[in-house]
């Protein structure tokens, strides 16, 4: 018997201590039957990287709170770029600002999500990313 | 072309019967890739074997002449009791020179939700030490419907590691009450964590899973309550392995004798840790690889792959014959059967008989 499953990391990478809202979605995708790996607090671009390698997601979401984004999702796209897996999508939760949210796009993030954004439509987007 | 195109490419003419290779960058197949230490194709690999893909199937079936060289110590125990923290001390310990640097491999098992299928797989939050070391590689995975403590593809994924070249390979199970007992058959080592204050000494006599541990762990050592934990343990130890000592009774000393102090026997050490601390692991380590000198001295090495590798063979076999079965039985045959035995005429077992005679009355 053959059963895939869709598997996401879910990451907190940088020095903010606020992960309530990585835990609502890991638990949200886990209720849409998603395979979820949690790996928690103060993750370096490279320990996430190896996480999503290791564990072959398909994709990988970073709640991202402190105003880093800039500086570490281009960087976590480079390590998984460079690790052979640039068909794993990312997907960023947190604060923000629109005028970076082009850049983001730009560089390759598959989806960003801000305050207010409804679990549902994360599913949503998951499933249809992973196809 | 996408990975997931591939697979269809893959099955289609797996189904055509045209014997494909999968090929990873550079013409090499996955398998002789994870042979060299690609841990891209080991990652795609384990993912394939879990899912039970025919690719899957066919890279078991390529690996299979390099595994049975691992070590497979199997971590279980109640919810809580820190079973995460203490494979990651283990594994850092095996990392270091005392533990000779060997290349350790970890399945973590968490549970799957019965309801959705879905699941928080979390044990890797306690690991963070093990990052950036290309010894170690860590994989999680879920029960998926699985209620024995681990999931019915982990032995395949240890299988996979072993091929690998990873020595050690840990299998932490799900939080297990009693009687989630699959590890024993899996691992040469089990290990079953406890901590202090989870239960008195009636606990600790029940069948179940203090039965299957070759080495015991009381975590969080420094606890209140520890000696108490360590003495019902020691004492459900006692009546299972009964050797000479001396007791006082009624004020006399006397000279009790059990069944005769055995070589072959094996006796559960109890080991107290503090993992977060890193307290009491080098000498845990030091009675795991006693247990193993042990296994290979006494023949209980073989024995317990024997048991292992029979079990899987069953179980395939089984899988085979029943897939066999319905492919040469008329679904409509079968149907009638269902409702005679839904109309109570004829009993499970007669059903079954009847089916296998290949007539339906």
């Amino acid at each position: 018997m053959t059963e895939k499953k869709i598997r996401v990391l879910v990451a907190k990478p940088g020095l903010d201590g606020h992960d309530r809202g990585a835990k609502v979605v890991a638990r949200a995708l886990r209720d849409a039957g998603m395979e979820v790996i949690y790996t928690g607090l103060r993750q370096t671009p490279e320990m996430i990287a190896e996480a999503a390698l290791q564990e072959d997601v398909d994709v990988v979401g970073l709640s991202i709170l402190s105003g880093a984004h800039m500086a570490l999702a281009p960087r976590i796209l480079e390590l998984l770029r460079s690790n052979g897996q640039s068909h794993v999508k990312i997907f960023i939760g947190g604060i923000i600002p629109d005028e970076d949210m082009p850049h983001l796009k730009e560089m390759g993030i598959t989806h960003i999500y801000g305050p207010g954004a409804s679990t549902d439509e994360i599913i949503k987007d998951v499933r249809e990313a992973v196809g | 072309m996408s990975v997931r195109l591939w697979d269809e490419v893959y099955i289609l003419c797996y189904e055509a019967g045209i014997k494909v290779r999968i090929c990873s960058e550079g013409m090499m197949t996955l398998v002789d890739s994870v042979l060299e230490g690609d841990r891209l194709a080991l990652a795609r690999i384990l993912t394939q074997v879990e899912n039970n893909s025919l690719e899957g199937r066919a890279a078991l079936a390529e690996l299979f002449p390099h595994t049975g060289k691992a070590h497979l110590i199997g971590v279980t125990g109640g919810s809580g009791t820190g079973k995460s923290s203490l494979v990651n001390q283990l594994a850092s310990y095996y990392r270091k020179s005392g533990g000779l640097q060997k290349r350790v491999a970890i399945v973590a098992v968490d549970p799957s939700s019965p309801f959705t299928g879905g699941a928080v797989l979390g044990d890797r939050v306690r690991m963070r030490d093990l990052s950036g070391d290309n010894g170690v590689f860590i994989r999680s995975m879920a029960s998926r419907g699985s209620l024995g403590g681990i999931a019915q593809t982990t032995s395949a994924l240890t299988q996979v590691f072993d091929a690998a070249g990873f020595e050690i390979i840990i299998i932490e199970t799900v939080g297990a009450g009693q009687s989630e007992v699959d590890i024993a058959r899996l691992a040469h080592t089990t290990l079953v964590v406890e901590a202090p204050g989870l239960g008195d000494e009636i606990q600790a006599i029940k069948a179940g899973i203090l039965e299957i541990a070759d080495i015991l762990v009381i975590n969080k050592a420094d606890r209140p309550g520890v000696e108490n934990t360590e003495r019902a343990l020691r004492s459900t130890l006692e009546l299972a392995h009964p050797t000479k000592r001396v007791i006082r009774h009624h004020g006399r000393s006397m000279s009790v004798t059990g069944p005769a102090a055995d070589s072959t026997l094996w006796i559960p050490p109890i080991h107290k840790t503090v993992a977060t601390e890193g307290h009491g692991i080098a000498e845990l380590a030091e009675s795991i690889s006693k247990h193993a000198a042990h296994l290979r001295e006494s023949g209980g090495w073989e024995a317990r792959d024997r048991a292992r590798l029979g079990s899987e063979l069953e179980a395939v076999l089984s899988e085979a014959l029943k897939a066999r079965f319905h492919e040469t039985t008329p679904q409509k045959q079968y149907d009638e059967v269902v409702a005679k035995v839904l109309s109570r005429e004829l009993s499970p077992w007669e059903a079954v008989k009847s089916l296998l005679n290949g007539n339906s009355t």
